[in-house]
């Protein structure tokens, strides 16, 4: 039986401690407890949009990212039907995208890829969406691939959280939104956008790519090669901007001030 | 604060928009700097509603319904071909452009469009030949027949709400000296239950609003009526406005707001000059702005007029578009009862529940309590519209059955009804007995009638393509989802579905149902999952029996091809 005077919520049958404010997410992560998840990351304000991390409480689904831990709460998470849906959703984001895995310098660094390989994902089901989508490659040192952009805003709410700019929005409706670059020509080179920023190093995917740094790290050797996204997920987060694997030598780690966590 | 701020994003786009035709990237940025708004905010919102567009449309800017109940295509055709052009292209000479919209609410009147923005109905392949000429000869749209733009109310059978017109002032004067728990207790004791589609309790979403901290507080009136065959707000800002604006007052006073905001779909912008008129007569009269009635108490309205987007009908995309952004449906919680407009507690209420809210404290409570049903009390207004002799608005004690309405309306041979709009219930015969209410089959007022002669199946078909086009896409079941079930379902509709098809689009309903962000996934998926509880034998006839079907069409897919060569013949088919 739960204590009535402590703050606690169930996940899969395991008492979990919270503390007011925390969202399910923040909970489960402190206890060591992965949800998957792909638009959040502990430091910035949620967002709910992908649905990785739904789960059922006491019966009723919502996103764990978003939702306030409260006492009582008797949360299914890591069950074969939710794996299920997430597995689904998962392969909705790949196939309404262009997700060229094998020739995308992210590959293997990749969180969707490797979501993918945690759900067991073994090909995108759906029918291919092949959208028409602009690449923008104006800016000296970054690309913004928009083809592999699952619109997760991460890069959007970096540049206003952390970064103390405005660089990225999304527009557009449906099936039909698209990241826009937040310039007077809509451009990456003409915003102030720098290689400094969280917003540069944050996209989960490969849809901000640093340029000139293609391949350094082999395949095989990658994050994503060596651990599983379950692990690497419940690592401590500081939002530092984090170093692109092949900048070790070239620039220091810089944290991300308050929003480290 | 203006009643009509010419300031306001979305207003200052659909100026351009009618002005240039299309908002160009230069405009944006001239714009943006114009509203001190980040570019990128300016062009978001562009795309996100349907009536801004990027590329230029044409003069004379038709946009046909394509609602089952006010649409008809195949005069959008005539149209076409009478002037030699496709669908969403603009002629070259910049003339005319014709595109499709959503349900913009004129059910009861047959075919209908929008003509650079102003409503047309009653559509007739003769209205739409002299269009065509009235068109070529470049005859601006004011000097068009008067007639084709009458729009009437088509009132078929009045209850508590449409009976009696009140008297300005009236509700406000029954509840001078009254204290805000008194009016509260009133609503409350009425058992008075939202009219948008939800039905939350009135009485307690003031409560809540009124006990939230804060130093200021908005009433904001829902008149986005975007459910496709719904009409029935429309009826009420047309001849009710008087009472709507009462009820906000109502609400601003309990709750402690200063500010009321009507939030009108950009379909009805032809009603905005006389809801203005209204205001300012309401004003002169001393029933709005500083002061009213020598109350001590300030509160006045303006209006945010919407740009085509179904899910800013929802409470919190609504606020949002208010706030001058794309209608991307906010987290909840928080509700808007604690953090709405520009994040102070906000009662969002639909345009009915304000009207009743009006009745209720002039009258009493139990003016209200003592029609319709235990759980359900009052009337409730239906958009009756689709195959019958009698369309229009009826408004009912809660409790009336199915049967009963498709008699009064005069509907024969009926094949099945759609209440609450795509987003509601389709149910056949024998469901007809049953009963509207909460607690039997809710509705926000839309009520679709479908014959035998109709194939049910490009009803569904229809209703599935409507939410696939106006899904928001920020979450990801409901932005991938629709888009799949429209593309499965066509499959099917096409006769190139199998089995493996149907079990596809079940569990892909059943996932975009379950895991979406708002109520627009959440319902999205009803039509085909009522469609196969209900119709299952429409389903199977249309199926191949075999084990599968590719998902690739080689012969639709050399279309492009052959449109491009100018062919048709056998040879250039497989
Ligand atoms: C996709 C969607 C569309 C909606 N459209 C409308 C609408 O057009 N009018 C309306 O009053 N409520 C609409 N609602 C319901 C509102 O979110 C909200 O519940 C309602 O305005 C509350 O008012 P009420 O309590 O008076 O019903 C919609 C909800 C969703 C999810
Ligand atoms: S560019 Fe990357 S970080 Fe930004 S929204 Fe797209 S996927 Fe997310
Ligand atoms: S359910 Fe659909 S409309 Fe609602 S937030 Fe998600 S994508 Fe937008
Ligand atoms: S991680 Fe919660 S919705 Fe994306």
């Amino acid at each position: 039986m739960s204590d009535p005077m402590k703050k606690t919520i169930i996940i899969d049958g395991v008492e979990i401690p919270f503390e007011e404010g925390q969202t399910i997410m923040d909970a489960a992560l402190a206890a060591d407890i992965y949800i998957p998840h792909l638009c959040h990351k502990p430091g910035l304000s949620p967002h709910g949009s992908c649905k990785l991390c739904t789960v059922d409480v006491n019966g009723r689904a919502v996103s764990s990212c978003t939702m306030p831990a409260e006492a009582g709460q008797e949360i299914a998470n890591n069950t074969a039907s939710l794996n299920e849906a997430r597995k689904t959703i998962t392969q909705m984001l790949f196939i309404e995208g262009n997700h060229l895995c094998p020739s995308c310098e992210k590959t293997g660094d990749c969180t969707l890829q490797a979501i993918g390989y945690h759900l067991g994902m073994l090909d995108g089901h759906f029918p291919q969406f092949y959208p028409r989508r602009e690449v923008d490659a104006s800016h000296g040192s970054l690309v913004l691939d928009r083809d592999r952009c699952i619109m997760c805003e991460l890069c959007v709410r970096a540049s206003r959280e952390c970064d103390g700019k405005d660089v990225f929005a999304i527009s557009g409706r449906g099936t039909k939104r698209q990241l826009v670059v937040n310039s007077p020509t809509g451009r990456l080179v003409d915003s102030d956008i720098e290689l400094d920023d969280m917003a540069a190093h944050i996209c989960p995917v490969g849809a901000i790519l640093i340029k000139d740094h293609g391949y350094e790290v082999p395949i095989g050797r990658r994050t994503f090669d060596l651990h599983s996204v379950s692990e690497t997920d419940l690592d401590e987060v500081i939002l530092k901007k984090t170093k692109h694997h092949d900048q070790e030598h070239e620039t220091a780690e810089k944290e991300g001030g308050v929003y480290g966590v | 604060m203006t009643p009509y701020s010419s300031e306001h994003l979305l207003h200052v786009l659909h100026a351009h928009q009618q002005r240039f035709h299309y908002i160009s990237d230069q405009a944006i940025c001239e714009i943006a700097t114009r509203l001190h708004l980040p570019r990128a905010q300016v062009e978001a919102v562009t795309e996100f509603y349907a009536f801004f567009h990027r590329s230029p449309r044409g003069r004379f800017d038709i946009l046909f319904s394509n609602c089952t109940s006010c649409g008809n295509l195949t005069l959008m055709q005539q149209l076409c071909d009478r002037l030699n052009v496709c669908m969403d292209q603009t002629s070259s000479d910049g003339l005319i452009s014709i595109s499709q919209t959503s349900c913009i609410g004129m059910c009861d009147h047959g075919a209908s469009a929008l003509i650079n923005g102003l409503t047309v109905t009653s559509l007739s392949e003769q209205i739409i030949e002299e269009m065509g000429n009235l068109i070529e000869s470049e005859t601006p749209v004011s000097a068009w027949p008067t007639s084709w733009f009458q729009i009437g109310n088509n009132i078929r059978k009045e209850g508590l709400l449409l009976t009696e017109a009140l008297e300005p002032g009236a509700a406000l004067k029954a509840i001078a000296g009254r204290s805000s728990d008194e009016i509260l207790n009133e609503i409350t004791a009425s058992g008075l239950k939202g009219r948008g589609g939800a039905g939350f309790s009135t009485g307690l979403k003031w409560k809540l609003c009124r006990d939230a901290a804060s130093d200021s507080r908005y009433v904001v009136c829902n008149a986005d009526e975007g459910e496709p065959g719904t009409f029935k707000d429309r009826i009420l800002l047309n001849s009710h406005a008087d009472t709507l604006f009462e009820g906000m007052t109502v609400c601003g006073k309990v709750i402690g707001a200063s500010q009321g905001y009507l939030y009108l779909r950009g379909e009805y912008r032809y009603m905005l000059d006389a809801l203005l008129t209204t205001l300012q007569n309401r004003r002169e009269a001393g029933l709005l702005g500083n002061n009213v009635l020598g109350s001590g108490f300030d509160f006045d309205i303006a209006v945010v007029v919407g740009a085509g987007a179904y899910i800013c009908g929802e409470e919190s995309a609504l606020i949002e578009s208010i706030e001058e952004k794309p209608g991307i449906p906010r987290i909840r919680p928080p509700f808007p009862v604690t953090s709405g407009l520009w994040g102070k507690p906000t009662v969002v209420n639909n345009v009915e529940t304000l009207v009743a809210a009006a009745g209720i404290v002039l009258h009493g409570h139990h003016w209200f309590e003592t029609s319709g049903t235990w759980q359900s009390k009052g009337s409730k207004l239906l958009s009756v519209s689709g195959d019958c002799a009698r369309a229009g608005i009826y408004e009912y004690p809660f409790g009336v059955t199915v049967a009963q309405i498709l008699e009064d309306a005069g509907a024969e041979d009926v094949q099945a009804v759609q209440i609450g709009g795509p987003a509601g219930r389709l149910i056949g015969a024998e469901s007809f007995t049953n009963h509207i209410a909460f607690e039997d089959i809710a509705t926000g007022g839309s009520f679709m009638i479908f014959d035998t002669s109709r194939d049910l199946l490009a009803v569904i078909g229809n209703f599935t393509h409507f939410f696939d086009h106006e899904s928001c896409g920020f979450c990801t079941p409901c932005r991938v989802g629709t888009t799949l079930l429209k593309n499965g379902l066509d499959k099917v509709c096409s006769g190139h579905g199998t089995a493996h098809d149907i079990d596809e689009l079940q569990r892909t309903a059943a996932l975009v149902s379950r895991r979406s962000h708002c109520g627009l996934g959440m319902t999205a998926p009803n039509p085909i999952r009522d469609g196969l509880k209900v119709f299952p034998q429409l389903f199977e006839a249309r199926l191949l029996h075999q084990e599968m079907e590719p998902e690739f069409n080689l012969d639709a897919s050399l279309e492009e091809a052959r449109s491009l060569t100018n062919r048709d013949d056998a040879e250039a088919h497989l």
